[in-house]
């Protein structure tokens, strides 16, 4: 299954970014696989509204099982998530990429 | 590093020089956001220095080319914001009006129409005299305020607290319950109400309550000019408790808000005694609640 | 005839001075007072009258007709305030973001969008003797002020006479609302208060109106405290001075329960004299 990280940068030892709308990347890990690739989002920087859905948009097309996060995604962003039948677990915010990927493992992070 | 934004819904509760007085306790730990885009007036107390400035782009506003224009009055049909009137014989949009919405430029035959981003303002980095940053704005007049100018100050705040290695960022909010407050809560760690015992500050402080809860994030308020109406701060005590919003501390009605700045000082500066005192408590209870949050 | 009131800064008493004088107004002739700050209105506070009418207001946003849709994108492409996304096979509308330019309701080919209502808000409408009060209230997560303002001030245009005095509470501040709040009116009368925040907000909000070729006075607020430098630049501007609301303690009690002042202060009546006199 491919787990999506929001990340403040494109490695493993990258802090997490708590943000979901305004992430500056997404990381995707492939468990199956053992791939693991990079997609910049900081793009949305200069949007004033509506980064929530245009950016849950983007994941959407990556077709992530699940999202890894910080805050939770808005209630704009939620929607489509949710539509888009992508599980969110939240609660990574002050962890690198690396250690929410375990937190994640040792069911350590909620549902959200 | 925390970011605390104080609001208060209402104008001329005390936001401001509250904020500067927290700003100025805080020290060279503490960067400084001003997010009252629209009425910025906390540089008037921190002495900013304006060492960066740059304009700042929002949203679009059509422009028709008058010489590829064949005056066929589609855009005009089309324009939802009665932006396009015939001024001599020619269709001119009027800037205050257009919502840059793009869709007379799509329609129109001969595409002489074409958008531009707007200028709605300036930002600055200044360095101010408690020892720190601040990141400031001026928007520009009749500005869209969509919340994207206060998104930018915020953000490059944060960059500078992050780079300085700062614990807070205190961020002095925008008025109201509308976009640009949106954007003053989205992602803060903390937030700080100011009110007033008035009828008007009480009915405001339910209503950015509402919107305070919609993001999550934890309050404390403090109550100025307390002792102008008991029974009102009764009142906002009784719901900040069913609330569970912190309770941080009453200020008195002292004259000595106003004449702290008029000298361009923050309160905690200006003022020796009671006022000094408990916005100097308050601080440490902020700091406090912040961190355990 | 119709004045707004408005004023760069927030709580300078702007709501005290738009009841006040719409109150006083009444005791003689019919007057409309309108609330139009609908993030946060305030004025229904200090006005008692009875309710005539309630309505909610609406804004136009698309709605997706999934048996239509060809799912070709042009709705997605065609909205600047990416209120319209395109998510696999199915099209997400979000009504906050939209601005309701109808651009892919209309540009869509297979009709799939059409408009439909969403409440953004409501307005309601009082009256007692001579004075007719209308508020209206944005719900809150609605972030666009703009469309409530335009349809409240259609509202009072239909229902009342262009003869009756109007009073407009407008929003503070020199954005897009206030733009709208004051753009119909016939003169404005900017409330500051005599200090550094005051008058650097008072500077803004005189700009602002000189943008809108507005004529304008000033009412000074909490007179008495802080120092000379409004009046200095009122002269300098050749803005005349209305009114000079003294800064008193009573006021402030007054006003934080909900009352009016001119009733119980002379002094106020005074002033307000004066503004009547001098606008009308």
């Amino acid at each position: 299954m491919k787990i999506a990280f929001t990340a403040k940068g494109t490695t493993w030892d990258s802090m997490m970014d708590p943000r979901f709308g305004r992430t500056e990347f997404f990381l995707v890990y492939d468990d199956e696989t053992d791939e693991f690739t990079q997609f910049d989002n900081r793009d949305v920087e200069g949007v004033a509204h509506g980064a929530g859905p245009q950016t849950a948009q983007k994941l959407f097309e990556l077709n992530p099982g699940l999202l890894i996060t910080g805050n939770g995604p808005g209630g704009n962003a939620a929607t489509v998530l949710e539509r888009a039948g992508i599980k969110i677990y939240i609660g990574a915010g002050e962890m690198t990429v690396k250690e929410a990927y375990e937190a994640y493992k040792k069911n350590e992070l909620k549902e959200f | 590093m925390k970011e605390i934004v104080v609001i208060s819904g209402k104008g001329g509760t005390g936001k401001t020089s509250v904020t500067a007085s927290f700003a100025y306790l805080g020290g060279e730990e503490t960067v400084v956001a001003d997010c009252d885009v629209d009425a910025a007036d906390m540089h008037l107390l921190l002495q900013p220095d304006f060492s960066k400035a740059e304009d700042f782009y929002s949203g679009e506003v059509a422009i028709i080319n008058q010489d590829e224009c064949i005056k066929c009055g589609k855009c005009a049909e089309v324009c939802r914001f009665d932006a396009i009137p015939i001024i001599d014989t020619q269709y001119i949009v009027q800037p205050l009006d257009c919502e840059g919405c793009g869709y007379c430029a799509r329609v129109c035959p001969t595409n002489a129409i074409t958008n531009e981003s707007q200028n709605v303002g300036q930002w600055y980095i200044s360095n101010i005299k408690t020892g720190s940053v601040m990141v400031h704005a001026k928007l520009a007049i009749g500005a869209d305020n969509s919340g994207k100018l206060v998104a930018k100050v915020k953000n490059e705040a944060k960059l500078l607290a992050k780079n300085r290695n700062s614990d807070f960022i205190i961020i002095d909010g925008s008025p109201g319950v509308g976009c640009p407050v949106v954007s003053s809560l989205s992602g803060a760690n903390f937030v700080v109400l100011v009110t007033e015992p008035s009828v008007s500050g009480l009915h405001d402080l339910k209503r950015v309550y509402k919107l305070v809860k919609k993001f999550n994030i934890k309050a404390g308020c403090i109550i100025n000019k307390f002792d102008i109406n008991e029974n009102v701060t009764k009142e906002i005590g009784e719901f900040l408790k069913k609330e569970n919003i912190a309770h941080i501390s009453n200020l008195p009605y002292d004259d000595n808000f106003t004449k702290a700045m008029t000298v361009g000082q923050t309160i905690v500066e200006f003022d020796k005694g009671q006022l000094q005192t408990i916005l100097t408590e308050s601080w440490s209870k902020v700091k406090q609640l912040t961190i355990n949050n | 005839m119709k004045i707004a009131i408005a004023s760069g800064k927030g709580g300078t008493g702007k709501t005290t001075l738009a009841t006040n004088l719409a109150s006083y107004l009444a005791e003689k002739e019919e007057v409309v007072l309108t609330d139009l700050d609908v993030e946060e209105p305030n004025s229904g506070l200090f006005i008692n009258a009875d309710l005539v009418k309630k309505e909610d207001k609406f804004k136009m946003i698309p709605e997706w007709i999934e048996d239509k849709c060809t799912l070709c994108g042009i709705c997605q492409k065609v909205c600047n305030f990416h209120a319209v996304i395109q998510l696999g096979t199915q099209i997400l509308v979000f009504p906050e973001l939209c601005h309701s330019c109808y651009a892919c309701s209309e540009l869509c080919p297979t009709d799939a969008l059409p408009m439909i209502p969403q409440k953004m808000g409501e307005l309601s409408h009082y009256h007692r003797n001579k004075l007719t009060f209308i508020e209206s209230r944005l719900e809150i997560g609605q972030e666009q002020a703009v469309p409530l303002i335009s349809q409240t001030l259609d509202y009072v245009d239909r229902h009342f006479p262009n003869e009756i005095i109007k009073l407009y509470d407008a929003p503070p501040g020199t954005s897009c609302p206030v733009i709208e709040a004051t753009k119909d009116a016939d003169f404005v009368i900017l409330v500051t208060e005599p200090t550094p925040f005051g008058l650097h907000d008072l500077k803004l909000a005189v700009e602002t109106m000189k943008e809108l070729k507005k004529e304008t006075g000033v009412v000074v607020n909490r007179f008495g405290i802080g120092n000379d430098d409004v009046l200095r630049y009122c002269k300098e501007e050749n803005i005349p001075i209305l009114a000079k609301i003294p800064n008193s303690r009573k006021i402030a009690e007054l006003y934080s329960s909900g009352e009016l002042i001119y009733r119980k202060l002379p002094e106020v009546k005074q002033q307000l004299d004066g503004i009547i006199e001098h606008i009308l």
